[in-house]
This record gives C-alpha cells, sequence and structure tokens, in this order.
C-alpha cells in the first residue's frame, strides 16, 4: 500500500490538458498550489482557499471541482483540465470564452476561469439550459464585479451558438 | 491558509484502511472527496498525522438497492446519487434534499458518507437519514450498524470510533401511503441552513427533522394531528432544540422558521402521500 510520508515529495503524474505531466509534492500541497507554483499553470487562480468563492475550479476527471479543496497526491492517474486548455490553439478563444469578451462578462477577471470551467462543463452537460438553472448553477461562483447578469448572458449565447450546427468550410 | 502536514495512504484494499485507523486512531482521518475535510485541513481545524484515501476502492462505489433499503458506498459522491435514475422513484426524500447540499461544483465530488462523517448540524443529509430512520454501517476489524438516531451526538460528532470508518449508509426506500418533504431556509441557496426540516407522513402520524438549530438533527414522531394541536407541537419542539443567537439569525428567528416551516413541510409529506 502507497504510504507517503509527509515530509519527503512525491511523484504525481497525470494528463493536465490532454498531455501527461508529473511533478513532485508533499502531501499536503492542494491542487492549486500544485498548478500555480510547481506547474507554473497561473491560469487557475486562488480566492478563499476554503470552497467557497470558486475562482479555482477546475476540471477534474470531466467534472467540475474546487482545487484548494483537492490534494495534488489525489489526482494521480486523473484527468484535469485548465482554464489553459480551453482554447482550441494558442491565441484562439472557446466559443464560451467569446461569448465572455462579447458581453462583458468580467471586469477584473479573477473570478472568471473558474467561471469558465464550470460553464464549460455545463454547457456540454446541458445543451440548452434554461435561465433559472444556470443561475442556480453560477450559484456556486462568487463574482464581485459584474452582478452576474452579463455572465447570464454570455452563457446562454454561448450555448445558443454551440447548438448550431458548424458553418460549412 | 495551507494543511499542517500528514502522511497519505492510497488505499487498495478495506483491510488496508482498517489497518492504519488500528494503528494511529484518532490521528489517521480518512478523505474521501475531501470537500468538507479539505477546509477542516487549511483551517487546522483538523491536524491528523496521516489521512488516508478510500476513494479507489471499487467496493466502496456502489449504489445498491433490495427494494427495502439502498445502501450507499463510502466513495458514492452527492452528484453519482444526483444522478442515479432509480433516486427519486426509491428515495424521494434524499432526492428533494441533495439539490440543497452545497453547491454542483462540490457535489461532484463531495461524498454522501462524507457528509454523514462530518456531521454538520445543518447538514442536508444527516438530516434525511435521521427523518428515514436509516442505519451507518462502521467497519474496523469489526462490523456495526448504527441508527442515525444514536450516531449524530452532538456538534460535529459521532459515535464513530477512533479505528473506525463509515462503509456505507442505508437509507430505507419509500414505502407505500407515506409522503416525504423537504424544505430548507437559508440566505442563498446553497449556504449553509438556517432551518432546515424533512418530514414524513404517513397512515398513523407524521415525523418531523430539523436541522440547523440544536447542535444535531432532531427528529419527533406524532399522531395525526392537525390544527392548533399541531401548532402547540411545533411550538414545543421549537422550544426544545434550544435555539441559539448566532451571525446568522436570532434564536427566535429560528424558533419562528421551525414553526412555520415545518408546518409546511409536513403539510407538502401530506399532499405527497395523497
Amino acid at each position: 500500500m502507497p504510504r507517503l510520508s509527509a515530509e519527503a515529495r512525491h511523484r504525481v503524474a497525470f494528463q493536465l490538458n490532454g498531455r501527461p505531466v508529473a511533478a513532485e509534492a508533499e502531501p499536503r500541497m492542494l491542487l492549486t498550489d500544485f498548478l500555480r507554483h510547481t506547474l507554473g499553470m497561473t491560469g487557475t487562480h486562488v480566492g478563499c482557499e476554503h470552497g467557497v468563492c470558486g475562482a479555482c475550479t477546475v476540471q477534474i476527471d470531466g467534472v467540475p471541482a474546487r482545487a484548494c479543496l483537492t490534494l495534488a497526491v489525489q489526482i494521480e492517474g486523473a484527468q484535469v483540465r485548465t482554464v489553459e486548455g480551453l482554447g482550441p490553439e494558442p491565441g484562439r478563444l472557446s466559443v464560451l470564452q467569446e461569448a465572455f469578451r462579447r458581453h462583458h462578462a468580467l471586469q477584473c477577471g479573477f473570478c472568471t476561469a473558474g467561471i469558465l470551467m464550470s460553464l464549460d462543463y455545463y454547457l456540454r452537460a446541458n445543451p440548452d439550459p434554461g435561465e433559472a438553472a444556470l443561475r442556480e448553477f453560477l450559484g456556486g461562483h462568487l463574482c464581485r464585479c459584474t452582478g452576474y447578469v452579463p455572465i447570464l448572458a454570455a452563457a446562454l449565447d454561448a450555448a445558443r451558438r454551440l447548438r448550431e450546427p458548424p458553418p460549412h468550410a | 491558509m495551507k494543511p499542517a502536514r500528514f502522511d497519505y495512504v492510497r488505499a487498495e484494499t478495506l483491510a488496508q484502511v482498517h489497518a492504519v485507523l488500528a494503528a494511529e486512531g484518532g490521528d489517521a482521518r480518512v478523505i474521501a472527496g475531501g470537500q468538507t475535510l479539505l477546509p477542516m485541513l487549511s483551517m487546522r481545524l483538523a491536524r491528523p498525522k496521516v489521512v488516508v484515501d478510500i476513494m479507489r476502492l471499487p467496493e466502496l462505489a456502489e449504489i445498491a438497492g433490495d427494494g427495502e433499503n439502498i445502501r450507499i458506498g463510502a466513495a458514492v459522491t452527492q452528484q453519482q446519487l444526483l444522478a442515479w435514475p432509480e433516486l427519486a422513484r426509491t428515495v424521494p426524500l434524499l432526492a428533494a434534499a441533495l439539490p440543497w447540499v452545497g453547491h454542483a461544483q462540490t457535489r461532484s465530488r463531495g461524498t454522501v458518507c462524507g457528509s454523514l462523517a462530518h456531521a454538520d448540524p445543518s447538514a442536508e443529509i444527516p438530516l434525511a437519514l435521521l427523518a428515514l430512520e436509516g442505519t451507518l454501517e462502521l467497519s474496523s476489524r469489526r462490523r456495526r450498524r448504527v441508527p442515525a438516531a444514536q450516531f449524530f451526538t452532538g456538534l460535529m460528532s459521532t459515535a464513530r470510533a477512533d479505528d473506525e470508518m463509515i462503509e456505507a449508509a442505508i437509507f430505507p426506500c419509500r414505502r407505500a401511503g407515506h409522503g416525504y418533504a423537504f424544505q430548507e431556509f437559508g440566505r442563498r441557496h446553497g449556504d449553509f441552513a438556517i432551518v432546515a426540516c424533512a418530514a414524513v407522513a404517513h397512515a398513523r402520524g407524521i415525523r418531523l427533522a430539523v436541522g440547523g438549530v440544536a447542535d444535531r438533527p432532531i427528529a419527533r414522531d406524532y399522531s395525526d394531528i392537525d390544527g392548533a394541536a399541531l401548532d402547540d407541537a411545533l411550538d414545543e419542539f421549537a422550544w426544545q432544540l434550544d435555539a441559539r443567537d448566532d451571525l446568522h439569525a436570532t434564536a427566535s428567528y429560528r424558533r419562528g422558521l421551525v414553526r412555520r416551516l415545518g408546518r409546511a413541510t409536513i403539510e407538502e409529506a401530506r399532499r405527497c402521500r395523497a
């Protein structure tokens, strides 16, 4: 049975945005710090650090999860997706990110990465979401700039565009 | 806010979990989804020497029903249970209560049994288990079943011994002629409940369980009373819960909520019976 000692760092291997990565972490290291400090992936933000604000939300094995409520050692072998993995290629935004820009769904941007990771999951699971359900779902994130209205508009717009068939080449 | 140091065990068998708990006792903590343990670790309200991860044990990841009860293993997440197609038909009270647990973003990893282990007095899952007179399956080198009413012993404290883990929670299935309802009041959806009520109505009477007021969820059974008799019973229950003032609500406000929300939940359960 693997017992990882408190004093040492241990190799954690997992998939990050579709690519295999491995790095070392103490058992007590949070996934937020592992992503940001060890792996240099600073797109995931740290707000309250106890699961309330949602800024650090990433996707673990396809479902949204608070990175600050996850130990780095827990994600051994898992698929982790962060905001850096949302765009289809460097320099391009996803449909959801474009909608956020179009609707001014962010001001300071601190909460945005987490909200994008949540909504990216939600719109795939619910391609035609109702506004009430979206509001309920967004309740898992704190945004102190926008009042949520433009975030909701961006999410509904992105959902509509994602439902449209892709244009002919 | 970073956790203090601890060893981490990625358990591969139940026997390994039991061995660590037997050796380390109160210095060990089981981690499943971590949605309540991680804040406790980060705030250093919990400082275990070793954390045992049980999420890789396939035998704990099962939801199994036998018509009488459903058995929810310790690694089953709240979201997995919510998405279980049989839930609304077999345990309607849980189907009504689960959407109130945290947020979708924490239900994705938070487990049903983890919430029971943490035993927050305003948590929905302990309240539902108590209302339905469910049981907990505790295991160490021995195995025992503890009814919910005996499991919750006070503020975030339970009858679980230091060398035991919760292996599963057993929720009784819906029974013919019974109605079930769950209602909660909080400032915002996803916040801790100021008062939460779960009611079961049946031919001989009603059972009402209240969370968020006392140091643990508390249930009362009544005969099939209504009108002023029910008002009096709810008033007495509200006073017996020994509400305290806190940042979120005064004691008097909580008593008022027990009376009104309690009645509304009972009435909804009676309508569901019909």
